[in-house]
């Protein structure tokens, strides 16, 4: 894992000292509400529906037991005992006070964490695969890719004041489970086809909001070390060329859409041509001091099976079930990756207390090489854990209300804060979350119907992946009511697909029964181990149509 | 002239007066917009050029040995296209004065000056609200920074070298 050295200590506390500075010159008025206003989102500090909302950057997913200990601290002494986990690898705390938050941002700092640049029109978070450095089909470890994008980000001073937010997600896997289809810039670490050096694959242009668009390859082999010449150029481009007149037209990706994608890169290879790579780059040895860092930890040399490990799988279902929903095959042998969700049956998505993280991190601390992870699909990952450990890690979930068998399946679903937090928001989505969750609690039924991510937004913004979700739902209101609008056959991966609109809006009442009945048609119709997915990209969405017709039918 | 009217320019050095004139009569040097340019240029004296932040940073290039000012507008605190452009400028060879003219913030004094600027001509009201020490005072607050190629103090990424012992 990467730690600070004083150079990234000391520019960490400047910008705690700096935004206390900020805080006291917005008290006493040399700073209006509106010149403020950039200068908290910049810090993560957003102004919600009912308080203050504090999102504090988990960089790339990777956290020590330290950091953990450290959220727990402060979800207790500054907000109400837990945090949130978001869709990009964040950590929200939903009820800071404002003249708390320079002091949150301290005791952040004492563990190596910050809040910068998680909000405003800027650089965000960058987000990576959350089996960095565990999953057999990977290139490279993305994360120290990720970390050097995070620092070339940190207060940038070109790129600071962006036509709008610019989200950055990194993978060296095959399988996508970063989504970097649906960012502002996707990398995938790639081999060259004919050299069969590994560099950068950049896709640009993808992005959910009210707007979905799936990125579009703007250089197909990009050298390593050309790197931050090359964001330097983009994002020029984008700073230079992005419409600023309408806030829902500022993205990059409505950019590379009116000018074509061709036009775009042909303007970023120009400006990229025109820049003194070596003046700009991160040399070599900067680049290594970096992956260091996140060298393998020392692992063991075990036998690819335990028996220990088996004899608890089949003296014990529930750890079974667990098993089989919940872990990752490891690429090295003897050890497994653990997802530890954070979608309790009837649970708010994300959610997860201060003694949860303090469990979590004595776990990370004892078996999995002091390193935890937070995915994008809200849930927390122990990446390297001995499969003899497994049941001892089981009981311990267990015994936090942490051991829920659903990773991947019905249950595990994506929501947004939606109404009860937001607002923004048009409708509630946590609650229908819940719903859903409730209604399909049995475990060996959502076993029977396997993986199928739902994943719900409470407005078009879609910070709750609608878009992506096998089942896709949005909450919008009409005429005073809430209204929620079903989506069939996104994916968020490799074979990135944007959901169909499956029929007229749904009242929160109706969802589940839909979603029976969509679940009910795929069991009906699904080959022999087919999946959801492949099932709705075989027959359509519109097969589906007349399972939510009935529905609206019946409640007419 | 009178003086009275002389606006006052925030740069490193502290507040400074301005010499030009975006008067035409002025025996002063000259601001002038960049439809008149030509005409400008054609007389003696001192010319600076006022452009919108959508202006091509190549259109002055054939104008740079004769431009003592380029003066960027910045029409929003939010409208970062000026910090672009003048990376630009400079890129291409510009030595001159750079100016930001709008609604900047103090926080934003070490983003401009990385990005080329020397000096910020603010709006009345919003200098006066932001006293000149506050502008000293963000600078300040920044003694580090990660991007190699801008204008700015501590760079991590020479300091690391320099503490390999690479120099
Ligand atoms: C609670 C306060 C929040 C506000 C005010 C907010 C606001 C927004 C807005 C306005 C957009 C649309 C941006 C655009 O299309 O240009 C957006 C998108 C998004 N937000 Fe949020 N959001 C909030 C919470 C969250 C949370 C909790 C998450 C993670 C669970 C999140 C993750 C995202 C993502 C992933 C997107 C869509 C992807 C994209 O930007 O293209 N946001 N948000
Ligand atoms: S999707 Fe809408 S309701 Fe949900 S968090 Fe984003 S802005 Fe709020």
């Amino acid at each position: 894992m990467y730690r600070y050295d004083e150079f990234d200590e000391a520019f960490v506390r400047e910008r705690v000292a700096q935004f206390r500075d900020q805080v006291a010159r917005r008290l006493d008025g040399s700073l209006a509400e509106d010149e403020f206003r950039p200068l908290r989102l910049k810090n993560g500090l957003y102004l919600q529906l009912h308080a203050y909302m504090l999102r504090v950057a988990i960089p790339y997913g990777t956290l020590r037991a330290a950091q953990l200990r450290q959220l727990a601290r402060i979800a207790e002494e500054y907000d109400r005992g837990y945090g949130h986990i978001t869709t990009r690898q964040n950590i929200q705390f939903n009820w800071p006070k404002l003249k708390d938050v320079p002091d949150i941002l301290g005791l952040l700092a004492d563990v190596e964490m910050h809040a910068i640049q998680t909000s405003g029109n800027c650089i965000r978070n960058v987000t990576a695969d959350h089996f960095a450095g565990v999953a057999a089909d990977e290139i490279e470890d993305p994360r120290p890719l990720a970390e050097l994008i995070r620092q070339w980000s940190s207060a940038h001073p070109e790129f600071s004041y962006l036509p709008r937010k610019f989200k950055i997600a990194v993978t060296g896997a095959a399988e996508d489970r970063a989504a970097v289809r649906v960012h502002d810039i996707g990398i995938r670490i790639v081999r060259h086809p004919a050299s069969g050096e590994v560099g950068y694959e950049i896709l640009v242009g993808g992005g959910l909001g009210r707007t979905p668009m799936i990125a579009k390859v703007v250089r197909e082999f990009l050298p390593k070390g050309d790197l931050l010449a090359y964001l330097e150029a983009l994002m020029r481009v984008y700073n230079l060329e992005g419409r600023r007149d309408n806030k829902y037209k500022a993205r990059v990706k409505i950019l590379v859409h009116e000018i074509g994608i061709e036009e775009f890169r042909a303007r970023v290879e120009a400006e990229f041509a025109r820049l003194d790579g070596p003046s700009i780059n991160a040399d070599p040895a900067e680049q290594a001091r970096i992956a260091a860092y996140f060298a393998a930890p020392a692992y063991e040399n075990l036998l690819p099976e335990s028996g220990t490990f088996e004899a608890a799988r089949a003296a014990n279902p529930d750890f079974a079930a667990f098993v089989e929903a919940n872990t990752f095959p490891h690429r090295v042998p003897g050890y497994a990756a653990l997802t530890i969700s954070l979608k309790p049956i009837g649970g708010a998505p994300g959610d997860i207390t201060a003694d949860q993280m303090r469990v979590v991190a004595d776990l990370a601390e004892r078996y999995s090489f002091d390193e935890a992870r937070a995915t994008h699909i809200q849930n927390l990952v122990l990446p390297h854990v001995r499969k003899a450990d497994l049941f001892a890690v089981w009981k311990a979930l267990v015994a936090a209300d942490l051991a829920t068998a659903n990773a991947g399946l019905i249950t595990d679903i994506i929501a947004c804060p939606g109404l009860d937090y937001c607002a923004l928001a048009t409708a509630r989505s946590i609650p229908i979350a819940q719903a859903i969750s409730t209604r399909f609690a049995d475990p060996v039924r959502q076993r029977e119907i396997g993986p199928l991510p739902i994943k719900i937004s409470g407005c078009i913004n879609a910070c709750g992946h609608h878009h992506v979700g096998a089942i896709g739902i949005l909450g919008l209101e009409k005429s005073g009511k809430e209204s929620y609008q079903i989506t069939l056959g996104g994916d968020p991966g490799e074979k990135a697909a944007l959901g169909d609109i499956l029929g007229p809006g749904l009242s929160a009442d109706e969802v589940p029964d839909a979603i029976e009945r969509i679940v009910a048609r795929y069991l009906d119709t699904r080959e022999s181990g087919e999946s959801f997915s492949d099932a709705v990209r075989r027959l359509g969405p519109a097969a589906f149509k007349s399972a939510l017709a009935k529905e609206v039918h019946d409640a007419a | 002239m009178p003086p009275e009217t002389a606006i006052t320019l925030v740069t490193r050095e502290g507040l400074k007066p301005d010499r030009f004139r975006r008067d035409l009569e002025t025996s002063a040097p000259r601001l002038v917009p960049l439809d008149t340019l030509e005409n400008a240029l054609a007389s003696n004296g001192e010319i600076g050029v006022e452009i919108a932040n959508t202006v091509k940073a190549e259109a002055l290039l054939p104008h740079f040995d004769r431009l003592a000012l380029i003066a960027i507008a910045f029409p929003a605190y939010g409208d970062g296209r000026g910090y672009s452009l003048a990376k630009q400028l400079r890129a291409l060879g510009f030595t001159g004065t750079l100016r930001a003219v709008g609604p900047l913030i103090a926080d934003q004094f070490h983003y401009a000056l990385a990005c080329g600027f020397d000096e910020i001509e603010l709006p009345a009201a919003n200098a006066a609200r932001q006293p000149e020490p506050q502008w000293q005072a963000a600078l300040a607050q920044r003694s580090l920074s990660y991007q190699r190629g801008y204008d700015q103090p501590g760079n991590i990424l020479e300091r690391r070298r320099a503490r390999r012992g690479e120099g």
